[in-house]
């Protein structure tokens, strides 16, 4: 069964159509690249996938859980809302992380409103709340180290560099474990030089069978990392492929045109 | 007519002043925040209403609100003002709080998208977004025109006079109706004094903020 799927999805803002219908599904430790020119609606279609635009119409599963159903007009509780919500993940690309707290409180913050609440429901006793979230600490403290960032765990995001901000903004985002993590163009605020720390992070997860779904300008990352290439254009998903496919034989005019351009570039 | 004595008369309307400035802060910042909420509501009928109530208290002087206030409940009414005091306040607490909405609105605003985008992707309730993500930021942004704000609200307490409350200037207004002119000058120490304080507290809180950049 696949780990996402995205059926028919529609999405338009005012008059204009930016999703014209998207159907695709992934399975589970896959990871997929989606390119296409500026205004094809990548980045429109990882947002409603991650629920930050509300598609017209269509439907979208995550992990078996159905998180959004333009044919379901039931009005979700908080709790489901925040159930679908923690289905995926977003690294964005401008990072967004919070200013004011530390590298390690940025990763640990969402994590621990969430344990807070739940031991606040389930009436436990305050030493168990309190182990459960020292328990917390020990797992962002680790996946920071797995990002390569043990050494700052106490600095804020403005002495950091760009890339670093964005591996923090990785950790960040695991911590939830979603199902499907998704990245939004993440190297593109980014200098040329430093783009590779932050690739070589989503590489090392792809090799532990994360699934991912990856918006990318970075082309030849997108050929080495990804099972499968998603090209889409004008609010269609105009080919897909593996990445021998798409980029050694494309099949599509537009992909084809595409292609050239940006190899141009 | 001693300095001393004139220093204690216009200590004595100096605690007018005082009690006009603290219970207006504490007055016009919650009732700011509940109108910036007004003013940012989707729910545009409201909307409308916060905009005409901060405009019609931005568009008309303070002065004119003070006299207002006190004379509207006893003419419209029938049950008059019983104290000027509670007159003033009253006026200084709606008029500023429209003031203090604004500010609060102009730092709430300029938050980025992504901050709140952030919270959402990361489960996060819109409250805890609020107080967790976004308020410690506006905090630190509204600091400097909260200070402006705040320096002004001293120095137009003296305007209560109007509905003759016995404050510093007035007080000082006193001797110069019997010909003494140098009180009314030495007033400006009072206001100097107290908001050179008031400077140095502004001035500790965005240090004390200045941990981060952002």
């Amino acid at each position: 069964m696949p780990v996402l799927e995205v059926l028919n999805i529609h999405k338009q803002f005012g008059k204009t159509e930016v999703l014209k219908g998207i159907d695709f599904q992934m399975d589970e430790g896959q990871v997929v690249s989606v390119i296409g020119s500026s205004g094809s609606g990548k980045t429109t279609l990882l947002r409603c996938i991650t629920g930050l635009e509300t598609a017209d119409c269509g439907k979208i599963t995550v992990g078996g859980r159905t998180t959004f159903d333009s044919t379901d007009n039931r009005k979700l509780t908080k709790a489901e809302k925040r159930e679908n919500q923690l289905c995926t993940g977003l690294v964005f690309q401008s990072f967004n992380l919070f200013p004011q707290y530390t590298v390690l409180r940025n990763v640990t913050l969402a994590k621990e409103l969430l344990v807070k609440e739940e031991c606040k429901q389930q009436k436990c006793p305050r030493n168990e709340m309190k182990a459960r979230i020292s328990e917390i600490e020990e797992t962002a403290k680790q996946i920071i180290d797995s990002v390569g960032l043990s050494d700052k765990l106490a600095n804020y995001p403005c002495e950091l560099s760009g890339g670093q901000q964005q591996r923090v903004a990785i950790a960040r985002a695991l911590m939830l474990s979603p199902k499907v993590l998704c990245f939004d163009e993440p190297t593109s605020a980014l200098d040329p030089e430093i783009t590779g720390e932050v690739l070589s992070v989503i590489r090392k997860l792809a090799d532990e069978g994360r699934t991912m779904l990856i918006v990318t300008h970075e082309m030849g990352f997108a050929h080495e990392v990804s099972n499968e290439v998603v090209f889409m254009s004008d609010g269609v998903i105009a080919e897909r492929g593996t990445p021998d496919e798409v980029f050694d034989h494309p099949k599509n005019a537009r992909l084809q045109e595409f292609l050239s351009a940006t190899l141009r570039a | 007519m001693s300095f001393m004595q004139v220093t204690t008369d216009l200590f004595t309307g100096f605690y007018e002043n005082l009690i006009i400035f603290f219970v207006t802060l504490l007055g016009a910042i919650p009732l700011g925040l509940l109108i910036t909420f007004g003013s940012m509501s989707r729910f545009r009928p409201i909307q409308w209403l916060t905009k005409t109530f901060i405009w019609v208290i931005r568009g008309t002087p303070l002065m004119l609100q003070l006299f207002v206030v006190l004379y509207i409940p006893g003419l419209l009414f029938g049950v008059p003002m019983r104290s000027r005091m509670t007159a003033a306040l009253v006026a200084f607490i709606i008029n500023y709080s429209a003031y203090f909405s604004e500010i609060f609105r102009g730092g709430i605003e300029s938050i980025s998208k992504g901050q709140y985008e952030a919270g959402q992707v990361l489960g996060m309730t819109k409250t805890q977004v609020f107080f967790k993500v976004v308020l410690l930021q506006v905090v630190k942004r509204i600091v400097p025109p909260m200070g402006n704000e705040i320096i002004t609200l001293v120095k137009d307490t003296s305007l209560a006079r109007v509905i003759a409350i016995a404050e510093l200037i007035m007080a000082a207004e006193r001797y110069a109706g019997k010909g003494y002119i140098w009180p009314l000058f030495y007033t400006g120490v009072f206001f100097l004094v107290f908001n050179g304080l008031l400077t140095l507290l502004f001035g500790f809180i965005e240090k004390k903020l200045d941990f981060y950049k952002g």
